[in-house]
């Protein structure tokens, strides 16, 4: 075999980002990691890990954390998810499994699982050690899977555990979507999330890159695979469809975090709007303050009791000393050359007036692609439906998951619904079924 | 106001809290400091003829994060000179004549040597002599400490002949690396000694240092049994108290000595019949400042249980140990879980299918009581659930904070437990699994069934 395929040699994010984006929360020595493994009471049936979307056996992981096995830990995360470096700095766990911890209910801090998750992951990739997995014998099965993000990725390393083909294809050059490009860095740095997919291709799993999938290849794809995943994601920004969008100054959340830490955005201007108030929105305005921004405001058109980030992620970015402008809503972008102002209303009294910025963030939700999958699969609202337990679309030998099914959640779910349509792929075209959870772990 | 101030064989002591013969009763000016810290008395490190220590003496075994839960050590008697040590002792006792020093001695197995000892060590002042019958390791080689201890006869002569020199009282030291204890606490008593102490320590090999297959502690690549002590051996040495103290060829007063570290521990000890207790390693392990918890705790419980002094309570267990054979067979008690105070981790309900007796289950939420499901089959429904993350304001779920699931807080079948206690053991929450007595029965014991002529046990 030739020197491997290794997406982390990509160049990194400049020292300078890096520097001003310090990890949220730092890894954990082995003096602090011990002790809070050893925290953990090992619950039967444990709910943390009912809460995980990927079932990662986590009382499990964390006793061997505590008995000095960080290689089986890190093992038993892989097993249940193969980017568990990844979701545990990017899992938003106060409501997944630390929000699960039965040490809540005695009025105790829960476990850092994500971080003791990190732990072991971090020495699993310093080790150089692969995937705790090899592939089946060839089923002389093929699966075409379009778009390589998290969904993708974890349905092809399942799928080739069975012994099935898998190629993935991207229209950008890189893998991850938006794991890579769309995480705030602080939380998983793009080269993180590079680093752990290298360990893929490893299992034999094929990319094609810079190749977006038209009508014609589609076809192409169908007669020669057995079944098609589709791991798209969502599409562009929502647009505001108000005058002056079209200024020089005015750009989105996600090229904005794409920028940054790719090394084309470098710098914030001074006075920045960021139109929404989601999960990205504050992901984008954290950034903004971040890379210099002296002002940053965020613009919502109801109450701090409507919005649709986290808890923890409005308490974050109040600490970072971003502005709230509620129940505000965006009448038009001012300025000549480029963005000199943006003129808003209060939608409690119609009243209007100026706000003077420099640039403004849209942030108001993703749309759906309209795309040569509609005439495949059905879908609602723009969401391509699935059966939750297979993954399979309305279309036999389309199945689906992440994002362009469930409008936007978690890398973890997105995880979570790749392995599990790699179960239905497989059933169907093996017949063969593994259990996703518990499998023995044999190296 | 209760007091500590007690007498031990004769001897007036402040408190009942003594530093053991150790490193921490090394030399004057630890000892000092000691007393400075509030210890009654100190049993000076043996001493005897000096030997030279290996480098890398110690080893523990850590336990669940904690440190130290045993310590190991092969360290042999004092390093110093005994003029040196003498001198030493006569000076702590001009300078503290109301806190009790013990000369703590090893010497060769001949009358003379311990003549001379017994009468220098008294000369210097010691307010009474320990007999270290007990070291484990090194001195044993040479026909002393333990090798002493686990010979009867030996010990008595040894016994007999310090007696017949000693003007101030003699405990004797037992070793617990012996199969029935009182033996040599009979053989002590024939001897003559005024007083025992028990334990210790334990012969051990405390582990193994996995990349080097060298067992702790390395001595330049190689080790040696040694002596085990530490909170890990303190159940073992309330045994041997209590054997001792319930044997009346044995019973002489008994200086308590393992694990001890705290107020509590030095409760126990008392309440098994100690008339004082000595601490080493939890000394060893925070310093001699454990010593003022050790005080304040131990009035402050006497005070609530009433006692005056340490005699109100010496002893006051002794009576609740008995054969087993004089248990009542007719005693039941049951688990119950207080679902007001559970948090769900299930640790009752794993220990008792796989360590007891099958009886505690997962079914509070079903229509009907299922006493058939087994661990695995719950798992298996909880692998297959989705769960996906929740969105705020879209989704209801968040994070569990409210109270413990009903579907998570176990259910003990009464008729089927058997009252072992294990889920009250394992259960991480202080009062949530308590055992209720629900028998009704008068009380019988083996012994009577099996005397009646129709007996079945
Ligand atoms: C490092 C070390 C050295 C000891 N040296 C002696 C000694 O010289 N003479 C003696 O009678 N006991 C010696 N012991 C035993 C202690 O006096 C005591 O009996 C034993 O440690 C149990 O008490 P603990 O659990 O409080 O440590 C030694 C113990 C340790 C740890
Ligand atoms: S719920 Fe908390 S204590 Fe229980 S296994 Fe999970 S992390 Fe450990
Ligand atoms: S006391 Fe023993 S038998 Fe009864 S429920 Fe608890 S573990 Fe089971
Ligand atoms: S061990 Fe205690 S806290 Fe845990 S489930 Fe059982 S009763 Fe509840």
């Amino acid at each position: 075999m030739s020197k491997p395929l290794l997406f982390s040699d990509h160049p990194p994010t400049p020292a300078e980002t890096r520097a001003r984006f310090p990890d949220l929360h730092p890894a954990l020595t082995p003096q602090a990691a011990i002790p809070e493994a050893n925290r953990c009471l090992f619950c039967f049936d444990a709910p943390c890990t009912t809460a995980c979307p990927t079932h990662i056996d986590v009382p499990r992981f964390i006793h061997k954390i505590a008995s000095g096995n960080v290689a089986g830990s890190a093992r038993t995360i892989l097993e249940a998810n193969i980017l568990g470096g990844s979701c545990s700095r990017a899992c938003p766990v106060e409501v997944l499994c630390e929000g699960a911890c039965v040490l809540h209910h005695s009025g105790q801090q829960p476990i850092e699982i994500a971080r003791l998750q990190r732990f072991a992951m971090d020495a699993h990739q310093s080790a150089g050690a692969p995937l705790p997995f090899t592939p089946a014998p060839a089923s002389g099965h093929k699966v075409a899977l379009i778009g390589a993000g998290p969904a993708s990725l974890a349905c092809a390393a399942e799928l080739r555990r069975h012994g099935i083909a898998a190629t993935i294809y991207d229209a950008r050059p890189r893998p991850g979507g938006l794991n890579t490009y769309g995480i705030a860095e602080y939380k998983l740095p793009l080269a993180e999330s590079l680093r752990e997919i290298d360990l893929i291709p490893r299992l034999g799993v094929e990319f094609r890159f810079n190749t977006t999938i038209d009508a014609a290849q589609l076809e192409e794809l169908e007669r020669t695979h057995d079944a098609i995943f589709l791991g798209i994601g969502l599409g562009a920004i929502h647009a505001l469809g108000i005058a002056g969008e079209q200024l020089p100054g005015v750009t989105n959340a996600l090229d904005l975090i794409a920028g940054y830490k790719s090394g084309a955005v470098l710098t914030s201007p001074p006075r920045v709007a960021v139109i929404g108030a989601g999960n990205t929105a504050i992901d984008a305005a954290i950034a903004s303050i971040r890379l210099g921004a002296e002002e940053v405001t965020m613009i919502y058109r109801r109450g701090p009791g409507q919005i649709s980030a986290f808890a923890f992620e409005y308490e974050h970015a109040k600490r970072e000393g971003i502005r709230f402008l509620w129940h505000t809503q965006p009448a038009a972008i001012l300025g000549t050359e480029r963005v000199e102002a943006l003129a808003l209303i209060r939608t409690t009294d119609d009243s209007s007036f100026h706000l003077p910025v420099d640039t403004i963030i849209l942030a108001i939700g993703q749309s759906t692609h309209s795309h040569v999958f509609a005439d495949k699969v059905s879908t609602e609202r723009g969401r391509i439906l699935i059966d939750r337990a297979t993954g399979q679309t309305s279309n036999p030998r389309y199945f689906s998951g992440g994002d362009c099914t469930n409008g936007g959640r978690e890398v973890v779910d997105a995880v979570a619904d790749g392995k599990r349509a790699a179960l239905g792929i497989a059933a169907l075209l093996t017949g063969t079924r593994r259990e996703a959870n518990h499998a023995d772990i044999r190296m | 106001m209760p007091t500590l101030e007690c007498n031990f064989s004769g001897i007036k002591c402040l408190n009942p809290f003594w530093l053991a013969s150790a490193p921490p009763t090394n030399c004057g000016e630890q000892v000092m400091r000691a007393f400075d810290a509030g210890w009654g008395g100190a049993v000076w490190k043996t001493i005897g003829e000096p030997i030279t220590n290996v480098s890398s003496r110690y080893s523990s075994i850590d336990w669940a994060g904690q440190r130290m839960m045993g310590l190991n050590n092969i360290e042999l008697i004092s390093d110093r000179p005994i003029a040196t040590n003498l001198r030493e002792i006569a000076e702590v006792k001009r300078r503290y004549p109301k806190h009790v020093v013990i000369a703590s001695l090893m010497v060769e197995s001949k009358r003379e040597a311990w003549h001379e000892i017994v009468a220098r060590a008294e000369d210097a002042g010691a307010d009474g002599l320990e007999l270290n019958f007990g070291c484990p390791h090194g001195m044993s080689e040479r026909g002393m400490g333990s090798a002493v201890g686990q010979v009867p006869e030996y010990a008595e002569q040894i016994t007999y002949w310090v007696k017949e020199r000693a003007r101030t009282p003699v405990i004797v030291k037992l070793t617990p690396n012996i199969t029935d204890i009182r033996m040599a606490a009979r053989a002590a008593k024939r001897g003559g000694a005024d007083a025992l102490s028990a334990i210790n320590t334990i012969n051990s090999i405390t582990g193994i240092d996995l990349d080097t297959l060298v067992p702790n502690p390395n001595v330049d690549g190689l080790s040696s049994h040694g002596g085990y002590c530490g909170p890990a051996v303190k159940p073992i040495a309330l045994n041997m108290v209590q054997q001792i103290n319930a044997d009346p060829a044995s019973v002489l007063p008994l200086s308590g000595i393992g694990g001890i570290g705290s107020w509590r521990d030095a409760a126990e000890f008392i309440l098994l019949g100690c008339g004082n207790v000595q601490v080493c390693t939890a000394a060893m392990h925070y310093g001699y400042r454990i010593v003022e918890d050790m005080a304040d705790g131990l009035l402050e419980w006497m005070r609530q249980k009433g006692f005056e002094t340490i005699e109100d309570f010496r002893g006051l267990s002794l009576p609740n140990v008995r054969e087993w054979k004089h248990l009542n067979l007719n005693y039941k008690i049951v688990a119950r879980i207080d679902a007001a105070k559970c948090i769900g981790c299930q640790l009752c309900y794993t220990a008792c299918w796989d360590g007891a007796h099958q009886c505690i289950h997962l079914d509070r939420t079903l229509p009907t009581p299922d006493t058939t499901r087994t661990p695995a089959q719950i798992q298996a429904v909880s692998s297959t659930r989705i769960t996906t993350t929740p969105i705020p304001k879209l989704d209801d779920a968040g994070p569990q904070t409210a109270g413990t699931p009903l579907d998570r807080i176990p259910r003990v079948d009464e008729h089927e437990c058997v009252g072992c206690n294990l889920c009250s053991l394992v259960c991480p929450v202080e009062e949530c699994i308590t055992m209720e007595r629900i028998d009704n029965m008068p009380p019988q014991t083996w012994e009577e069934r099996t005397a009646s002529p129709t007996a079945t046990h």
